[in-house]
């Protein structure tokens, strides 16, 4: 019964890893491929990783089991928005048909700064 | 069929599956277009190598693997934080 259970486990996780490396040659922007592969793959790497304490049922196996899926849940959306933010900033372009850019125009990339929209009307009470 | 040999089977082909995300992954990875596309993949490849470390530490009954799986998480983190500031470079912070 465990047996089936780790079984199920493992191919849920590998069919999410997939299904980012999919998305990863699929999808037509950097900012798209990142969304998709960074959620796929952590999602798929906690349940694969959930199956080894089950299988093995040994207190020292789960303890690094949790502490790696803690470590991927934690790190992977800060590397993807630092990865992000450096992508936009030395202009990767968005794919054509995205809907909102809301940074558009706002980003001066000579000085490095970002403007607030409503700079150009003065501080507020001043009017 | 007992459930065991059941498992063995079932890691033998996720083994397989994860063998063609990784080739996917390579493919972004030789073809870019830009260097951020890169440095995704290669996250991605590294999150891949963990789940196929913890498939083969089911696999061959040995729970030591998983200090390899632990490295390769910490490294990956690393190298990807590292890419996103040497990308960043020059563009204010």
């Amino acid at each position: 019964m465990i047996h089936l259970l780790v079984a199920a486990l493992v191919v849920i996780g590998t069919t999410f890893i997939l299904l980012a490396s999919v998305g990863l040659v699929r999808m037509p922007d950097v900012y798209m491929r990142m969304q998709v592969s960074t959620k796929g793959a952590s999602l798929g790497a906690g349940c694969v990783l959930l199956a080894v304490p089950v299988f093995f049922g040994d207190m020292g196996v789960a303890v690094r089991a949790l502490l790696i899926i803690v470590f991927i849940f934690l790190t992977t959306p800060i590397s993807a928005h630092m990865l992000a933010r450096a992508a936009y900033m030395v202009g990767v372009p968005l794919w054509e048909g995205s809907v909102v850019d809301e940074l558009a125009g706002r980003y001066d990339r000579e000085r490095g700064e970002l403007a607030s929209p409503d700079e150009e009307e003065g501080p507020p009470g001043t009017a | 069929m007992d459930t065991l040999g059941f498992l063995d089977a079932v890691v033998s082909v996720c083994l397989g599956v994860l063998s063609v995300a990784l080739g996917l992954a390579l493919l972004r990875l030789v073809r870019g277009p830009t260097l951020p596309d890169r440095v995704v993949a290669l996250e991605l490849v590294a999150t891949i190598f963990v789940g196929v470390v913890a498939v083969h530490a089911i696999g061959s009954r040995e729970p030591v693997y998983l200090d390899v799986a632990i490295v390769l998480a910490l490294v990956g983190f690393l190298g990807a934080v590292a890419f996103a500031r040497f990308i960043g470079q020059g563009t204010g912070r």
